[in-house]
């Protein structure tokens, strides 16, 4: 570590990160997870979900987006935190519609297993079953907006890893939605299946055509352990 | 000491919530030893006539039935525990939901490729439908709840004995799934 390395704390761990990190990506090194959504450690933040909200020096902050400060004081696994992400998860839940038993992502959604780290067994918020329009007409990938949460990663991935411009958003509020680069379907955009923007989706609202369902039950990521695992793991191994 | 009672109800389902408490295997007859059945399609008793321990409850509420009968099993019941995604979130039938019933029942009656005459059923034995399918808690209030789809044996074995008990409710992480 370099001498103008900084050192903080995360629940009381003393953590040393490089001066141009952010908490998520300090913790991240250290082996502490904190949860996330619309963060993909290949794009630049968005701070957009907040599910990794902290609070540093007593104050809530994005993880994601908060760069290190020498002697800061970060409070990640908390009661409050944990119940105010659960919160965060249970109204993605309900702006939605999810059936997870017949969606393709099930076991392999970041949302979803979000939700079981959190251990929210059920939203109990009243549902809004809004009406959300599906977009199948691109050969090779399907665009169920039931599914999306608005996370952004398509928009980022599509700009800074593809070097494209097939996704964005429109409208404001509770009209916010996903939009494409075509006025008749995301069809008639340049996006392949190769793009890393296809498949960068933390839920099934963005999926690869003729791929659903090929790995069994039990088999899944997060079938058998908690989203986070793999980040924690090497603080395990140290 | 008399055994607990226990009920199980079944609404806008598939009975594969039902048919998953039957997956506990031989631990049935743990369960049996354990409490006594009381209304259930599992024996066909259709009646409430006294009131029961626990009811387990699998399906949405879809139509004017469902409705009546929740509220029976709530008011029969001192715990309600609701079982899988139907009953919890509305599950597949619940894709309906974004569709106005009048549609639905249009294309399901009337439009669909395979239609010859057809006509909406109005019988009046039918219950009515509801314009959306519901979760249960959003009509009685659930105590709790088990997601899955169906919840496996071992979630509701392990549920059930531990309410049995009165000991916390705690599943491990690879048995609280939503599909
Ligand atoms: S996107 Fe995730 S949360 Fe939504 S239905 Fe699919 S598996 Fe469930
Ligand atoms: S389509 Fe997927 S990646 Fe894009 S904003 Fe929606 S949830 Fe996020
Ligand atoms: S939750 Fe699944 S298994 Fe249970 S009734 Fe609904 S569809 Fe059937
Ligand atoms: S992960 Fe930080 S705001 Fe979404």
């Amino acid at each position: 570590m370099s001498k103008d390395a900084v050192t903080f704390t995360i629940d009381g761990v003393e953590v040393k990160a490089k001066p141009d990190q952010t908490i998520m990506e300090a913790a991240d090194a250290a082996g502490i997870y904190i949860p996330r959504l619309c963060y993909h450690k290949d794009l630049l933040p968005g701070g957009h979900c907040r599910v990794c909200t902290v609070r540093v020096n007593g104050r809530p902050a994005n993880a994601c987006t908060f760069p290190v400060n020498s002697g800061i004081v970060v409070e990640n696994d908390t009661e409050e935190l944990k119940a105010l992400r659960r919160d965060i998860i249970e109204m993605l839940f309900v702006e939605g519609n999810h059936y997870c038993p017949s969606c393709e992502a099930s076991g392999k959604c970041e949302l979803q297993a979000m939700a079981y780290r959190l251990e929210l067994l059920t939203p109990q918020m009243p549902y809004a079953w809004p009406k959300r329009e599906l977009d199948a007409t691109h050969p090779d990938v399907y665009l169920d907006r039931d599914r999306c949460i608005l996370c952004g990663r398509c928009v980022r991935a599509s700009v800074q890893l593809d070097g494209k411009r097939v996704f964005g958003f429109e409208n404001r509020g509770a009209q916010k939605r996903i939009a494409v680069d075509s006025a008749t379907g995301m069809g008639d955009t340049d996006l392949s299946a190769k793009d890393r923007a296809a498949s960068i989706c933390p839920t099934g609202c963005l999926t690869i055509k003729r791929q659903g369902y090929l790995t069994p039950v039990g088999k899944r990521p997060y079938d058998k352990v908690p989203i986070g695992s793999d980040i924690e793991k090497k603080q395990a191994a140290g | 000491m008399t055994k607990p009672l226990v009920a199980t109800g079944h609404f806008t389902g598939c009975f594969g919530c039902h048919m998953s408490l039957l997956d506990i295997d031989e631990r049935i007859l743990d369960l049996v030893q354990l409490v006594e059945f009381d209304k259930s399609p599992i024996n066909d008793i259709k009646t409430f006539n006294r009131p029961v321990d626990i009811g387990i409850i699998e399906g949405g509420v879809s139509n004017s039935e469902n409705v009546e009968f929740l509220r029976e099993f709530r008011k029969y019941c001192k715990i309600l525990v609701a079982i899988g995604s139907c009953a919890l979130t509305g599950g597949v039938p619940a894709m309906r939901n974004t569709v106005p019933l009048k549609e639905c029942l249009q294309e399901a009656y009337l439009d669909g490729p395979t239609i010859v005459n057809g006509v909406i059923p109005n019988d009046p034995e039918l219950p009515i439908l509801l314009d959306r399918v519901y979760p249960c808690h959003e009509v009685v209030k659930i105590d709790y709840f088990l997601p899955g789809c169906p919840p496996s044996g071992d979630t509701l074995f392990n549920a059930i004995v531990a309410l049995l008990k009165g000991d916390a409710l705690a599943l491990p992480y690879e048995l609280v799934k939503y599909d």
